[in-house]
């Protein structure tokens, strides 16, 4: 493989691997919040759907990314509510969503512009366009830094930058502030954090409402960033990818980091079976390629790879005593 | 009660005997949806023209997961729709099973062959379409380097991207043929973003115009080659519209002939395999404005010429279906 080839899988593992990030950055804030949330791939559907018709309708991608993250934290809600308030079970409800969000996406596009639930093609400043960073031209022919700066780490769009700015700022927030403490707690033992006279329920409400911000995000990248508009089913399985990313990731944001760039280098090599076969000797089934990231959590789940872990009081609504 | 069971008796009657006397025609459309804008869109705008023509009506159904099929062709024999059309490969299996069961009932499948005495199957030569695309591929491009995108990794697909790799061929024998299928599962042919990864991947393989036979997926491959500033070739309907000046030609596969005319002959559809290739129009490639500054007289007075050897047969393309095997190209 040469040194061109590899910045180009790496450019594609970028994109590919984004929406994973931002998925899994969702379920990690819920989960470790104790409500399970099977539904990442409903939520990105709608917000797919939403910001794709609202950037056609209003021109601005802005205003679209607004409503991806509305008709996100919508859908949030709901399982907030079914999980939460009436205690639930938490993967009736999210399957639940993923179902509702699969027709409804397309029978809202439909009836909005006739297109066979599709939204209209966006242009010019309805779509989030690719970014180029500072010197990027400048550095482009300083040997080997210069194309990897210039291929792989510049020209994407926004959302990208804000994905890797949120691993950091979502590590800073679980583990250095107070609300991110609590939010742990709750989803470890909720019982002590009522007793310390810290509300269960709103800090559930609230990490449930950070996860549909983050769907909503990712949703969005993918209609009108890696895309120019939502299409049926387009999130294609990212969401449940996602969620093997996070058991991958042992439930830590920057572990989240590299399970989600890892799974997304699988997929760009996936694109890419000439190399494969070059590097590797043989001839590899595309497919396979395709199942390593489930391979690999379920390794990581059988206790193969370290230790999994999840948060104890995961899945289990809280119930106060009386 | 009696009463109220008399009268559901009669509104049932009275329902099915309806149904009896309309014998309305129904479609059921693949999955990828009514309006994907190429092979199910294509179906849709047959039977529209149909229903405009005569004035009649129709049933349809869209799929939604695999599991639905059998249903769904029962539900509509039992409702008394005649004769009862679906498009896609897929259906062929539970067309086998369903078609026995209801004999009076005629069936018509596209892209798929069923042998039951009540059902009409309408197969196309894809390869011959593709060729002549892969033909306009090889004269459009610089680089001496064409891509395929194909779907879901299917014998049918491979047909396509056959046809075209011994076009492209046929122009140019050194031209390098970049094929990729989008995955093995049915979601292949709703992932525009991996369809947007695979065009990208592509060009930086030196590709230069790009053929997309993915259906949903392909819609993210004509986008992104647009972006990207390389040309792509469109399938099954025109899709030249979807990005002017982009999309060098589409592979017309006349679904909504097919349709047509299965609705048009109602229920005396004449049961049997109906092959529609270049001679019988079948399939072909599209000019309209939108790509007329892309095609030079040359390239098409040099596709048309190939064209009118492969209806006198003085140019076979080889079907991979045939023998799963092709000359041009490995998969």
């Amino acid at each position: 493989m040469d040194y061109a080839t590899l910045l180009q899988i790496l450019d594609s593992t970028i994109r590919l691997g984004t929406p994973l990030l931002i998925a899994c950055l969702a379920g990690l804030f819920s989960e470790r919040a104790g409500i399970f949330d099977i539904g990442l791939e409903g939520k990105m559907l709608m917000a797919a759907m939403a910001s794709g018709a609202v950037a056609a309708l209003s021109g601005s991608v802005w205003i679209g990314l607004l409503a991806g993250i509305g008709a996100s934290m919508l859908f949030a809600l709901l399982h907030g509510l079914a999980s939460i308030t009436f205690r639930g079970n938490q993967l009736i409800s999210g399957v639940a969503l993923n179902f509702l969000s699969s027709g409804i996406t397309v029978l809202i596009a439909q009836r909005l512009f006739g297109q066979g639930g599709r939204t209209p093609p966006l242009e010019g400043a309805a779509r989030f366009n690719p970014i180029d960073l500072p010197f990027a031209e400048a550095l482009k022919d300083v040997p080997v830094i210069g194309p990897l700066y210039y291929e792989v780490i510049s020209g994407h769009s926004i959302l990208v930058y804000l994905a890797l700015a949120l691993v950091p700022l979502s590590w800073w927030v679980l583990s250095r502030t107070r609300f991110g403490l609590r939010l742990r707690a709750v989803g470890e033992n909720p019982a002590a954090v009522d007793t310390a006279g810290v509300s269960v329920v709103r800090m559930r409400y609230a990490a449930v409402l950070i996860t549909g911000v983050l769907c909503g995000i990712a949703g969005a990248y993918m209609a009108t960033a890696l895309q120019a508009g939502f299409g049926r089913e387009m999130t294609a399985g990212r969401g449940y990818i996602a969620l093997a990313a996070l058991i991958f990731a042992k439930w830590r944001p920057w572990q989240a980091l590299g399970a989600t760039m890892l799974f997304g280098f699988f997929q760009a090599l996936a694109l890419r079976p000439d190399v494969v076969e070059r590097t590797v000797g043989m001839k590899v089934p595309i497919s396979a390629l395709d199942a390593l990231p489930y391979i690999l959590t379920v390794l990581v789940l059988a206790g193969f790879v370290g230790k999994a872990i999840p948060p104890r009081a995961g899945g289990e609504p809280y119930v106060k005593e009386r | 009660m009696t009463l109220m069971k008399h009268l559901l008796g009669a509104a049932a009657t009275l329902a099915l005997s309806s149904g009896v006397v309309m014998a309305d025609p129904a479609i059921i459309f693949d999955l990828g949806g009514k309006f994907d804008k190429s092979f199910n869109e294509a179906a849709f705008n047959g039977a529209q023209r149909w229903a405009t023509e005569t004035g009649g009506t129709f049933k349809e159904m869209e799929m939604q997961s695999e599991a639905q099929r059998e249903q769904a062709l029962r539900s509509l024999a039992e409702a008394g729709a005649n004769p009862v059309v679906m498009t896609g490969f897929a259906f062929g299996d539970v067309l086998n099973k369903v078609a026995p069961d209801f004999p009076d009932t005629k069936f018509a499948i596209v892209d798929m062959v069923v042998d039951q005495p009540n059902v009409k199957s309408v197969v196309f030569n894809e390869h011959e379409g593709s060729y002549l695309v892969g033909m306009m591929a090889a004269l459009a491009s610089k680089t001496g380097t064409v891509g395929f995108i194909g779907g879901m990794d299917i014998p049918l697909i491979r047909k396509f991207g056959c046809g075209y790799a011994q076009g492209v061929k046929a122009v140019n024998p050194d031209a390098k043929i970049v094929l990729n299928m989008t995955g093995t599962t049915p979601a292949a042919w709703n992932d525009p973003v991996k369809g947007a990864e695979l065009t990208k991947a592509q060009k930086a393989q030196g590709a230069d115009v790009i053929y997309a036979a993915a259906g949903g997926t392909g819609v993210g491959v004509l986008q992104t080659a647009a972006d990207e500033g390389i040309l792509s070739i469109g399938v099954d309907s025109n899709q030249n519209y979807l990005h002017p000046g982009k999309v060098l030609t589409s592979m017309l596969k006349r679904v909504d002939n097919a349709v047509y005319e299965a609705f048009k002959e109602g229920e005396n559809l004449t049961p049997g395999i109906n092959v529609m290739g270049l001679a019988n129009d079948g399939v072909g490639y599209a000019m309209d404005e939108n790509n007329a500054a892309l095609v030079t007289p040359e390239m098409q007075a040099k596709v048309d010429e190939a064209a009118a050897k492969i209806k006198a047969g003085e140019i076979v393309v080889h079907d991979y279906t045939a023998d799963n095997t092709c000359p041009a190209a490995t998969f």
